[in-house]
Order: structure tokens, then C-alpha cells, then sequence
């Protein structure tokens, strides 16, 4: 049996926080790492992960599997990433809905998906390979989305709920992707909230993104995590565990990290939302 | 018709090529361009950090326009970011019109070396007092094991001076002429050292499994600072094994 995460704030981790975070975690109740910067043989990062992964859970966050790609998934990564799943005692493991390598090179980013019948049986296919090889269920996260595919036949939610029943994997809602995807596309946040399977959820993200103008004048948000949550993705928080019920919550600050003091306000109002649930709201775990 | 992968992952790379058609992406496929910029950005920075001293002799502005002429030319293979640049110094090496920077190359061939280091698997290293155990005279019979960290760099330019210059506050000039560099993790965090002439060739000779005295002849340096080469890897725990053979 794994450990799970438990139902309060966590932080993605940084390696410049390590001694603040250790010393005094405060609100922070457990961390997640990206998969891929622990894929080394040994050194610093191993040590920094086999001390925390001693303290408190541990989520392992994949941004490289290219789980939505044409190409076969890359064997030997999935092999890699079982090893950081293995070494940090994973309380959950998550990727996402996206592909990021094809024809040998990597891109270093989430690219989209069309949301067809096609695309939906190779996403399975490659998920119930993932878990295979884990021996665990997955967390597929939503993406942050800057256009859509005239061929797409199933909305994003519908794609994922489908997945989910397919393959039994969780979801994590990132809800600064979805606040992210329905400004650019155009669509309404809470109605995606509305219509996504909530009962799936395993962990959710919350995290900045840049607010920009495109060239007709509308708003266009760019996911950089390298900001402070907005507030419109805070109240999108709220609306979601109301309706979702306690979960894990994750602050993800991954670029112009800011000081450990700034991130642990986040996760402190992380718990804000947390507590201000309900206290007989129903608790029930996705899996 | 779809949008396949090798149509939009093409046309990532390509400014000059259009976004392909069955986006719903704005005007002229505009939106297609956060994934342009996304893609070549995080990529340029990963470089720029990988490469911290190639970016500062360069400048931004250069290695800017280097990176995206890299990236074009040799995407990264791996998801492992640790790993991205392998190919980067023998990239530095085919430009022409950095041949006036002829030890740029070398250079990142040292951060190559320190990343690598860096990431290298643990190993316990010998108690110096072990070697310091063996008779001098039988010191020719000795071999070693080195520790995962250890990398071994011979240049014609003066590369650590280079790197401790552009790192180092109070580091002097680098003046002409070849080093040798050994990189150690005794901690945490990797420390090349300068070598005494030779000490590429020496130590490369034990890490191929060659007693010291045999590596001592190969590299044909007759007044050759064994002991600082001794001493030198041994404060950084590059051995992880001694042994002595008859």
C-alpha cells in the first residue's frame, strides 16, 4: 500500500528552499518534485529527495513521458521514471494530457492534443502501459491551452472523464490551466469545473500565470508559474472544493522562484481555502 | 485531416514556416506562436544554465542566437535536461565564425564535465591514510579504483584559468598555454583542479586500470608532480579503491 497525499497544502519543491523547508515547513504538508530532475545517478538531488522523502509524502510529477504522443512512449524513461517513483516512496505519481517528444527530439513543453476518438485510444493505450509498469494508478493532469483543433470531437472534460472510466487513472485539476484555457479559448471556467469529473480527483494545482494582450486586443494568459496565484484562479479554488470536497492542494512556482517565506504564504492560503470548507464535508478519496 | 505531430513539432523550430492548418489559433495562427516561444525560451535558458560561462563569454545577445541555431540543428533527445547540451562543445567546434574562440569549446567541455559530476552516483572514497600505508617503493605496483564524479580533461588552452575567471571574483588573467583538468565532488559540488602537465594522460592510464608506475611511463613526463596529482585526488575522494599488486 502507498502512501497517500494528504488532504492540505503542498509546494513544489525547489532545491534553494531545502533548508527553510526542513527546518520549519509550517503549513506545507508534503512536496512535489518533477520527475525528470531526479533522474540522476547521485549527488545533491538524490540526497535532498531521500531526506524529504523520509519527512513528509512525496507526489512525483512527470513533464516528459509525452503520454498524448504519436510515437511509441520512450521505454527507457518509463523505466526512469519508476526509479524516482521507487526512490521517493511516491504518495501519487502524475503526468500529463499533452506530448512533448516526437520523432526523437524533445521539446520541453506541454504541446496540445485534438480531442478525437484517435487520440483517445493511444492516450489510453499509453496510460494503461504507464500503470502497468508502475503497478499503480496515474494522475492525468488538464493542460493549459492558446488554441484548439478544428477536428477535436469531444470536449476536454468529457476526454478526460472517458479516460478515466478506460484506463482507471485520477485526474489532477490544475485550476490556474483551467482559468488559463477558458480565458483564451473563450470558454467559462466554472462551466469546465461544472462538467469535470470531480469524484476523479486525486490532487489539485494552483499557480501564477502572465497576463498578456494578443493582437486583436484579447486577453492572452501565458502558464509561466513564475508568479504569485492570481485571484480569480484563488476564488476558482474555492468553487471547486465546494463542490469537490477536501483535497490535496499544490502551489507550483517554478521559474523566478521567489523566497521560501513568499511560497510559504502561498501554501498558507492554500489552507485558507482548505479550511474554510465545510467541517462535515464529505471526504471521500478518489481511489 | 488532422494535424499530425511532425507537422506542428516542424514547424516549432521554423519561424518562417506557417502554423499548420486545423488550429483554431487566431489571426494568422498567431496562438501557435506561445508554443514557438515556449519551446525555444525554456530550451535557451536550460542551455544558458547548463553553460553559464559560455553564455557570459558570449554574451546574451550571442548565445541567444547560438542557442536557436542549436536547437534547430541538434533538438535535445532526452526529457533529462541534465543530460541536454552533450553535443554542444563538438557544435561550438563546427562554427566557423567562432573559430577566433578557439578554446570555447574546451570550456564547455569543462561545465559539460561539472554537470556531469554534479549528477555523478555516490561513492565512498578511500581514506587517504591508505595510500600514505604503502612503502614508496612499491608505489609503482598500485592501482585504483576512481570514484562515478571523477572526469579527466586535457586542453591547449588555458580552460580552468577560463572558468575561474569568468566564476571567481578575485581569479587572475588567464594567460596562453594547455591544461589539464581533474574534476572531484568531494561533497556536494564538484571542484576542478589544475593538474601538473601530464595529469590528463596519467590519470586517464589508471582509470583505464594501469598501476601507477605504468601510467607514470606513458605519459612520458619525466619530471611529473606525482604528488600533487596524488594529493589532488585524494582531497577531492576520486578514489574508491586502492589496491596493491605484486
Amino acid at each position: 500500500m502507498h502512501p497517500t497525499l494528504p488532504n492540505a497544502p503542498g509546494i513544489g519543491f525547489k532545491p534553494q528552499h531545502f533548508a527553510e523547508l526542513t527546518a520549519d515547513p509550517g503549513p506545507v504538508a508534503w512536496i512535489e518534485v518533477h520527475a525528470e530532475n531526479y533522474m540522476g545517478d547521485g549527488g545533491r538531488p538524490q540526497a535532498q529527495l531521500a531526506h524529504l522523502a523520509d519527512r513528509m509524502p512525496v507526489s512525483v510529477h512527470g513533464v516528459g513521458l509525452s503520454i498524448g504522443g504519436e510515437d511509441p512512449l520512450d521505454r527507457d524513461h518509463l523505466d526512469r521514471l519508476a526509479r524516482v517513483v521507487d526512490r521517493a516512496g511516491a504518495a501519487s505519481v502524475s503526468e500529463h494530457l499533452a506530448w512533448s517528444s516526437h520523432g526523437g527530439a524533445y521539446f520541453n513543453d506541454l504541446l496540445p492534443l485534438p480531442y478525437t476518438d484517435a487520440t483517445l485510444a493511444r492516450v489510453a493505450a499509453h496510460i494503461d502501459q504507464v500503470q502497468d509498469r508502475l503497478a499503480r494508478p496515474i494522475l492525468l493532469e488538464n493542460p493549459s491551452s492558446y488554441l484548439s483543433f478544428t477536428e477535436s470531437t469531444w470536449s476536454e472534460t468529457d476526454f478526460l472523464a472517458e479516460l478515466t472510466r478506460r484506463t482507471g487513472c485520477g485526474l489532477l485539476l490544475d485550476v490556474n490551466n483551467v482559468f488559463i484555457s477558458a480565458t483564451n479559448l473563450g470558454l467559462g471556467a466554472t462551466d469546465y469545473i461544472d462538467t469535470f469529473p470531480l469524484d476523479r480527483v486525486g490532487e489539485i494545482h494552483v499557480g501564477g500565470h502572465d497576463r498578456e494582450t494578443d493582437e486583436t486586443g484579447a486577453p492572452l494568459l501565458i502558464d509561466s508559474h513564475g508568479k504569485p496565484v492570481a485571484d480569480p484562479v484563488w476564488t476558482l479554488l474555492d468553487y471547486t472544493l465546494a463542490r469537490s470536497g477536501p483535497r490535496p492542494v499544490l502551489v507550483e512556482w517554478d521559474n523566478d522562484v521567489p523566497d521560501w517565506l513568499v511560497l510559504r504564504d502561498e501554501a498558507t492560503r492554500a489552507a485558507d481555502a482548505l479550511d474554510r470548507l465545510p467541517e462535515r464535508m464529505e471526504t471521500r478519496r478518489w481511489a | 485531416m488532422g494535424v499530425s505531430q511532425a507537422s506542428f513539432s516542424a514547424a516549432l523550430f521554423d519561424p518562417a514556416m506557417a502554423a499548420p492548418s486545423g488550429l483554431v489559433s487566431g489571426p494568422e495562427g498567431r496562438r501557435f506562436n506561445v508554443y514557438r516561444n515556449n519551446v525555444v525560451v525554456s530550451l535557451t535558458e536550460a542551455l544558458k544554465t547548463g553553460f553559464p560561462v559560455i553564455a557570459r563569454l558570449l554574451g546574451d545577445e550571442n548565445i541567444d542566437g547560438l542557442a536557436r541555431l542549436y536547437l534547430r540543428t541538434h533538438p535535445p533527445t532526452t526529457p533529462v535536461m541534465q543530460r541536454f547540451g552533450d553535443t554542444f562543445p563538438d557544435f561550438l567546434a563546427s562554427l566557423d565564425q567562432l573559430d577566433h574562440l578557439g578554446y570555447l569549446p574546451d570550456v564547455a567541455r569543462l561545465e559539460l564535465a561539472l554537470r556531469r559530476a554534479y549528477h555523478a552516483a555516490d561513492a565512498a572514497a578511500v581514506d587517504p591514510a591508505q595510500l600514505a600505508e604503502i612503502p614508496p617503493e612499491k608505489l609503482a605496483n598500485v592501482t585504483v579504483t576512481l570514484a562515478p564524479a571523477v572526469q579527466i580533461l586535457r586542453s591547449d588552452w588555458p580552460i580552468h584559468a577560463i572558468w575561474a575567471y569568468n566564476t571567481q571574483p578575485d581569479a587572475p588573467t588567464p594567460q596562453p598555454g594547455a591544461q589539464d583538468v581533474l574534476v572531484t565532488r568531494p561533497g556536494f559540488d564538484p571542484v576542478p583542479d589544475l593538474l601538473p602537465a601530464g595529469g590528463a594522460a596519467f590519470f586517464a592510464a589508471l582509470q583505464g586500470g594501469a598501476p601507477i608506475g605504468t601510467a607514470l611511463e606513458a605519459i612520458g613526463t619525466p619530471d611529473f608532480d606525482l604528488t600533487r596529482a596524488l594529493t589532488l585526488a585524494l582531497q577531492g575522494g576520486a578514489f574508491t579503491a586502492i589496491s596493491l599488486t605484486e
